[in-house]
């Protein structure tokens, strides 16, 4: 593994609770690291298990979706139904033996800039253990 | 049964319930059936059954409009459920024949032992297959040539049906229907990635799998969308494996297990190794069985508020709600 190799992590952020969390966390200077990138969605219901495919596909080192906590959706219940897709997508890629840490659920609110930063370093650390993605990924 | 189906079938013509019924046909190949359309009361000596049939003719449902009679085994009926419960095919057009099912056969694993089986007579005898060519009649047990998806088969009596043909089966409830996911569930991941690899690796992208499913019913799937196109279509390993895994979370909560995938795959990939996994994820976290009656909700449609989040990751010391 190349030494300078540094995981790359794409967020999928609610509109309404994660992408204000992270918004939250800049705003009162708590730091995170600076692997991730961010997609603004207007809720986790929003994002298709084709992102979260197409993105181990295209190489990225691990996803992150993250959404309202339940009863908090900005649109009553599209969290929870985004929750019953992730988990069976979830299983799904972890029977075919894919590393299923690479791919991560969250619930951030508005409020928790704090917990944003907990939520992307964990979740970058846990990439950064699996190393670089190789599995499902397309060579060009 | 075959005499009962026809009856039945001619019945339904007959007094106008049905424009058409939708059935089996004598294949031209040896032991395979060919769907068969019947329109008129004529036609109905053309219906067979025996255990070549293993098409599920749920599969045209969604297709036809009109009111149709159509001949299902306990898995096709099943399907049929799905569909109906979906809102894809109207409960009152479809007139179910159901004809409970001890299993239908895998005419590889008859080739397997036999060659090529051109030439050679087969007929069918209570649970067995009959063989005959220039060597002395042969008498396979027909529970040893069965289809893979038959072998730990749960749901053998139609769960809904108009009419029902012939006796209805005691089923076995010992059989273990997920050995195989267990099986491949105990091997380290490493084994399992290297497994599917090898198995979906032969894939051609012909889709005879999708095109013999019954709950495969978009118009468009997602491997033809061009704008904007997912995801690729050669036979590339990423674009192969892909494939098969969103056409498995597609099927979950929809996939009853009949195996007509599995049937219709030239390369004999094992899809149900994936699909049976749904079924399975599906009983483990949202404690669901469909395909079985009426009015169930669609699995990935609901969602209730205490559906299990163990992988949601909490971050920091409190952790989530």
């Amino acid at each position: 593994m190349d030494e300078n190799w540094e995981p790359r992590v794409i967020a999928f952020l609610c509109n309404w609770c994660s992408y204000a969390g992270a918004d939250l966390a800049g705003i009162s200077r708590i730091s995170y690291p600076p692997n991730i990138r961010v997609v603004r969605v207007p809720c986790s219901a929003r994002v298709s298990p084709y992102f979260i495919i197409k993105s181990l596909q295209a190489g990225w080192d691990g996803v992150l979706v993250s959404g309202c906590h339940p009863g908090d959706c900005h649109y009553i219940s599209g969290n929870l139904v985004a929750r019953r897709r992730f988990g069976v997508l979830k299983d799904l890629l972890g029977y075919i033996g894919c590393d299923e840490g690479r791919v991560n659920f969250s619930w951030v609110s508005a409020a928790e800039g704090e917990r944003f930063s907990q939520v992307v370093s964990e979740v970058v650390e846990r990439v950064r253990a699996l190393g670089p993605s190789k599995r499902l990924v397309k060579e060009a | 049964m075959e005499k009962e189906i026809r009856k039945v079938a001619r019945a339904l013509l007959r007094d106008g319930k049905v424009d058409l019924v939708i059935g089996y046909g004598r294949g031209t190949l040896p032991l395979r059936s060919t769907p068969c359309f019947i329109t008129d009361e004529d036609g109905v000596d053309e219906l067979i059954w025996d255990p070549s049939c293993g098409v599920n003719l749920a599969r045209y449902l969604p297709d036809i409009k009109g009111r149709v009679g159509i001949v299902a085994k306990g898995c096709d009926a099943r399907s049929i459920v799905v569909l109906i419960n979906e809102g894809q095919v109207e409960r009152e057009n479809v007139q179910v024949i159901g004809v409970p099912c001890r299993g239908v056969i895998d005419r590889r694993k008859v080739e397997r032992e036999f060659g090529s089986l051109d030439n050679l007579e087969i007929t069918y005898a209570e649970d067995a297959i009959k063989i005959k060519g220039k060597d002395p009649e042969r008498k396979l047990p027909l529970k040893g040539y069965l289809s893979e998806a038959c072998v730990s088969c749960r749901s053998q009596n139609p769960p809904i049906h108009d009419v029902l043909v012939g006796e209805r089966i005691t089923e076995d409830s010992g059989v273990d229907e997920y050995s195989r996911v267990r099986e491949i569930e105990s091997m380290p991941a490493e084994e399992r990635w290297r497994f599917f690899e090898e198995e979906l690796g032969s894939c051609i992208r012909c889709y005879a799998c999708r095109e013999a499913c019954p709950l495969c019913y978009c118009k468009e799937c997602f491997v033809d969308e061009t704008m904007p196109q997912w995801f690729g279509k050669t036979t590339d390993l990423s674009d192969t494996i892909i494939f098969h895994l969103v056409r498995a979370l597609h099927l979950t909560g929809r996939c009853v297990d009949c195996g007509a995938c599995t049937r219709a795959c030239p390369m004999e990939i094992d899809l149900r190794s994936l699909t049976k996994k749904t079924e399975k994820i599906v009983k483990e976290r949202f404690g669901q069985e469909y395909g079985l009656s009426l009015g169930e909700p669609p699995v990935m449609g609901v969602f209730k508020q205490d559906d299990p989040q163990e992988f949601v990751v909490k971050g920091g010391k409190e952790g989530s709600q």
